[in-house]
C-alpha cells in the first residue's frame, strides 16, 4: 500500500521534473532563428567625390526587427543609412558601388519615388512642414497622387505613431505648435502614412528629452509588427534597449554585427569592446 | 584621459582582493587551529567574521552603484556581474572557515584521533585554489582559472579518502567518534571551499572571455 | 601690491566698458533722431498743406493756388503695379534658381551680376529704359517707367528670395524628398510656402524702395499735368512731382511738394506695415 503510494509519488515527481526540463529547454537552448531578410547589402562602397565613406559593407537587415547602427561620429553610419533610400543622391558627386537588394530587388535600378514610398525616413531633428498637422500627415499621400478619402488614413497614421489622442482636436493647427517629441512623432506618422515596409531613423531622439525618447522607443517596439526598422544612434543605451540586432561601424567599415544582447555583453572584436565600454581611442 | 569609472572598477577589484585576503587568512587560521591545536587561532577566525560580512555588503553596494550609475557594457558589465558573484562566494568561504574554526574548538577538547596527513594537503590545495582564483582575476588569466577548476577533482578525491579513513577509525573505536565526526565536517567544509574557488574561477573566465563554463552539460549556443 | 594692480585693471576695464556702452548708445540715438527729424519736419511742413483736395484734384495751372496731385498718386500706383508684375516674378524665379538649383559657375555669374545691377545708379537705369522703350516708339509712356522700375526691383527681389530660401533648414527639403517628392514639388509645396513670409517682405521692401525713385522716371514716364489713361501716355508720379514742384519758384508749389513727400512716405510706411501684418499672420510657421 505504502509502496504503491510512494511509487505513484515518485512517478509524479519524475513527470514533473520531465516537464520542467522540457519547459526549460526552449528558453535556454533557443537556436539562432533564421529570420526573413528585408534588405541585403553586399560589397557596398560609397563615395563623396574622391572621398570614400563606406568600404565593402555586407549586411542583412531582417524583416520586422529593429537593426541599430552604432559607431563614432563620422564612421559612415548615417551615410550608409541614407544609401538605403538613396537620400544621398541629393548631394552632387556621390557614387554607390555594390548591391542593395530590397526584398530581392536592386534598389539602384528602382524608380526613386517608388523606393522612397517603400522606405520611409525620420530625421535627427523633427522637420515638420510649415503646414497643419493634418496636411503634414496627408503630404506623402497627396504628392503620390492618392485620390481616396484622406481622413481615415491620416487618423490611422497618427494612431500608429501614438499621437492621435494628443492632436485629434487640433488637426488644423500648425505643426509647429507641437512640442519637440510630438513633432518627431508627427514626422513618424507622416512617414507611416504611405505605409512603408521599412522605416529608417537617423538619430531620431538626439534632440529629445528622456521621457519623449522612451515614448519613441516604445513606439518602435510596437511598429515592429508592421515595419522593419533601421536606426542610427549615438546613444548606446538606446541601441541596447530598442534594437534586436546591432551593427558597429568604424571608419566606413562594418566591424561587428550580431544580436544586440550578445554584442553588448560579449563583443568579439576588440574595437567594438573599446567603443561600447567608452575606452575608445 | 583616464575615466573615473575605471578608477572605480580598479577600487572595486582592490576591495575584492582585500576581502579575498581576509578570507584566505581565515581558512588558513581555522585549519591550523585544528592542525596545531591552537584555540586562539580559532577565536581569531570567529572575531574576523564580522569584518568579512561588512566587506561583502560594501562590495555589493559598490557593484550596485556602478551598475546603476554607469550602465556598463561588455567587459565592464561582465566584470561587475562576476564581482557580484565572486563576492558571494568569498563570503561563503568565510562561513566555511568559521565552521572549521568551530569544529576545531570542539575537536580540541578531545585527544587527537590520528596524525594529520591528508588534512594539511587538502587545506593547502583548497587555500591554493582560493589564492589562484583571485590571482586569475587580477591578471585576467584564463589558464590559471582553468587549472583551479581542474584541481577541484583532487580536493574531492582527498575528501573521499579522508571520509573512508575516518569511517574506519570510527568503526574500530567508538570513543573517537566525536572528534572523527568533527574532522569529517572539516573535510566537508574544505571541499566546499574548493567548490567556491571553482565558482570564482568560472566567473573569471566569464569576465575575461565572455564564456559561461559553469555547466558544460547544458548545451547552450 | 599685485592686489592693487588687479584692482586698477578691474577699474580700467569697468570704465572702458561704460565708455563703449555710451558710445554705441549715442550712435543709436543719432540714427533715431535723424529719422525723427526728417519725419517731424515732413509732417510739420507737409501736414500744413495737406487737405482733401490734394487727394482728389488735379494740379492747378501756374499762378492759381490750390489743386492737388490725385493724378500723381494714381500714377505712382500704376507704375508700381507695372514694376511688380514685370519685376517680381523674374526676381522670384531667379532667386529660386540661385538657392535651389544653381550650378557653380553660372550661379556665381548670376549672383555677381545681380549685385552689380543693384549698384547701378538709378539714373542709368532710366537711360537704359529710355533707349529700350522710349526711343523705338518716340514718346514717353507709363510702360517705359514701369520697365525702368521693374529692372530695379529685380536684383533686390532675387537676393532677398535667395537669402530667405537658404534660411529654410535643409532637413525640410530632406523630409519632403524622403516621402518621394520631386525637387520641384518639394520647392513648390514645402520650401516656398515656408519662406513665403520672408519672400513677401523682400518684395514689398523692393517696391517701397523704387516707389521713391525719381531719376529713372524722368526719361521714361516723364510727367503729366492731367490724367493719363492706358499705358501709352506719359504719367505723373509723386517723386517727379516733388522734384518739379520743389525747384519751382512758387511758394504754393513748395507747400504742395512737402505734402507730396508726406504722402509718399505714408505709402511706403503703409507697405511696411502691410508686410509686418502678413508676417505676423504667418508667424506660427516661422522658426524651426
Amino acid at each position: 500500500m505504502s509502496d504503491m503510494a510512494s511509487a505513484a509519488q515518485s512517478k509524479e515527481i519524475a513527470s514533473r521534473l520531465a516537464l520542467k526540463v522540457r519547459a526549460n529547454e526552449p528558453a535556454s537552448t533557443a537556436p539562432a532563428k533564421e529570420t526573413a531578410v528585408r534588405f541585403e547589402i553586399s560589397n557596398l562602397d560609397f563615395f563623396y567625390g574622391q572621398k570614400q565613406a563606406v568600404y565593402g559593407l555586407n549586411l542583412k537587415i531582417p524583416k520586422n526587427k529593429v537593426t541599430a547602427l552604432i559607431g563614432p561620429s563620422g564612421c559612415g553610419k548615417s551615410t550608409f543609412l541614407r544609401t538605403l533610400n538613396r537620400m544621398n543622391e541629393m548631394f552632387h558627386n556621390t557614387r554607390v558601388v555594390g548591391q542593395i537588394l530590397l526584398d530581392g530587388q536592386d534598389i539602384l535600378q528602382m524608380d526613386v519615388v517608388k523606393l522612397r514610398r517603400r522606405v520611409g525616413m525620420v530625421f535627427q531633428r523633427p522637420n515638420p512642414f510649415p503646414k497643419s498637422i493634418y496636411d503634414n500627415v496627408a503630404y506623402g499621400l497627396r504628392i503620390n497622387g492618392y485620390k481616396g478619402r484622406l481622413d481615415d488614413l491620416v487618423e490611422h497614421s497618427l494612431r500608429r505613431a501614438a499621437l492621435w489622442e494628443e492632436v485629434k482636436d487640433y488637426l488644423q493647427k500648425s505643426a509647429f505648435a507641437l512640442s519637440g517629441g510630438q513633432q518627431q512623432r508627427l514626422c513618424i506618422a507622416r512617414a507611416l502614412a504611405v505605409d512603408p515596409e521599412v522605416l529608417l531613423l537617423d538619430e531620431p531622439c538626439s534632440a529629445l528629452d528622456p521621457v519623449t525618447t522612451a515614448k519613441i522607443e516604445e513606439l518602435m517596439f510596437h511598429l515592429k509588427d508592421s515595419c522593419t526598422m533601421a536606426i542610427v544612434t549615438h546613444n548606446m543605451q538606446q541601441a541596447a534597449r530598442a534594437s534586436d540586432y546591432t551593427a558597429f561601424m568604424l571608419d566606413g567599415k562594418l566591424i561587428e554585427h550580431s544580436e544586440t544582447p550578445r554584442l553588448f555583453t560579449t563583443p568579439t572584436d576588440a574595437r567594438t569592446e573599446a567603443y561600447i565600454t567608452g575606452r575608445f581611442g | 584621459m583616464e575615466r573615473h569609472f575605471e578608477r572605480d572598477l580598479e577600487e572595486l577589484k582592490q576591495r575584492l582582493l582585500w576581502m579575498g585576503g581576509l578570507v584566505e587568512r581565515a581558512v588558513h587560521q581555522a585549519v591550523h587551529a585544528v592542525l596545531d591545536a591552537d584555540e586562539q587561532l580559532a577565536e581569531a577566525v570567529l572575531s574576523e567574521e564580522d569584518a568579512i560580512n561588512e566587506m561583502q555588503i560594501e562590495i555589493d553596494e559598490r557593484v550596485q552603484r556602478l551598475l546603476a550609475l554607469q550602465a556598463p557594457m561588455a567587459a565592464d558589465l561582465r566584470f561587475l556581474l562576476a564581482s557580484s558573484r565572486i563576492n558571494g562566494d568569498l563570503e561563503r568561504i568565510g562561513d566555511q572557515a568559521v565552521n572549521i574554526a568551530q569544529s576545531a574548538m570542539r575537536v580540541l577538547r578531545h585527544p587527537q584521533v590520528k596524525p594529520y596527513v591528508d588534512l594539511p594537503r587538502m587545506s593547502e590545495l583548497a587555500e591554493g585554489m582560493v589564492r589562484d582564483s583571485l590571482n586569475a582575476l587580477v591578471r585576467g588569466d584564463q589558464e590559471l582559472a582553468q587549472s583551479v577548476m581542474q584541481r577541484d577533482d583532487q580536493v574531492d578525491r582527498l575528501r573521499d579518502q579522508m571520509f573512508r579513513e575516518l569511517l574506519t577509525y570510527m568503526m574500530e573505536n567508538s570513543s573517537v567518534v566525536f572528534s572523527a565526526f568533527e574532522l569529517v565536517l572539516v573535510a566537508k567544509n574544505l571541499e566546499r571551499i574548493g567548490d567556491h574557488a571553482t565558482n570564482i574561477a568560472e566567473d573569471v573566465i566569464y569576465f575575461v572571455a565572455g564564456r559561461d563554463v559553469r555547466h558544460p552539460a547544458l548545451d547552450r549556443r | 601690491m599685485s592686489q592693487m594692480m588687479e584692482d586698477m585693471r578691474l577699474r580700467w576695464r569697468k570704465s572702458l566698458n561704460i565708455v563703449m556702452l555710451t558710445l554705441t548708445g549715442v550712435a543709436a540715438f543719432a540714427v533715431v533722431s535723424v529719422l525723427f527729424l526728417i519725419l517731424g519736419y515732413l509732417i510739420y511742413n507737409g501736414g500744413k498743406s495737406l487737405n482733401w483736395d490734394f487727394f482728389t484734384k488735379l494740379p492747378k495751372p501756374v499762378g492759381e493756388t490750390g489743386g492737388g496731385m490725385a493724378n500723381a498718386i494714381v500714377g505712382s500706383l500704376k507704375l508700381l503695379f507695372l514694376a511688380a508684375i514685370m519685376g517680381l516674378p523674374v526676381g522670384l524665379l531667379a532667386g529660386v534658381y540661385l538657392a535651389e538649383f544653381g550650378g557653380k559657375t553660372f550661379s556665381f555669374v548670376t549672383r555677381y551680376t545681380t549685385d552689380l545691377l543693384n549698384g547701378v545708379p538709378s539714373i542709368v537705369m532710366g537711360i537704359f529704359a529710355y533707349a529700350l522703350v522710349v526711343l523705338p516708339v518716340k514718346h514717353f509712356s507709363t510702360l517705359a517707367g514701369g520697365v525702368a522700375l521693374a529692372i530695379m526691383v529685380i536684383p533686390i527681389t532675387v537676393r532677398s528670395t535667395e537669402e530667405f530660401l537658404r534660411a529654410i533648414p535643409g532637413n525640410m527639403r530632406e523630409g519632403a524628398m524622403a516621402l518621394g517628392a520631386s525637387k520641384w514639388k518639394t520647392i513648390a509645396t514645402v520650401i516656398l510656402p515656408a519662406a513665403s513670409g520672408g519672400i513677401m517682405t523682400g518684395m514689398l521692401l523692393s517696391l517701397a524702395r523704387v516707389a521713391g525713385e525719381t531719376a529713372p522716371l524722368l526719361f521714361t514716364a516723364f510727367s503729366n499735368r492731367y490724367w493719363s489713361s492706358g499705358w501709352e501716355q506719359p504719367i505723373a508720379s509723386l517723386p517727379v512731382m516733388i522734384y518739379t514742384y520743389a525747384i519751382a519758384p512758387y511758394d504754393d508749389w513748395h507747400r504742395q511738394a512737402w505734402a507730396a513727400g508726406l504722402v509718399l512716405l505714408g505709402l511706403v510706411l503703409l507697405a511696411n506695415l502691410g508686410c509686418r501684418l502678413v508676417l505676423n499672420r504667418r508667424g506660427a510657421y516661422r522658426g524651426v
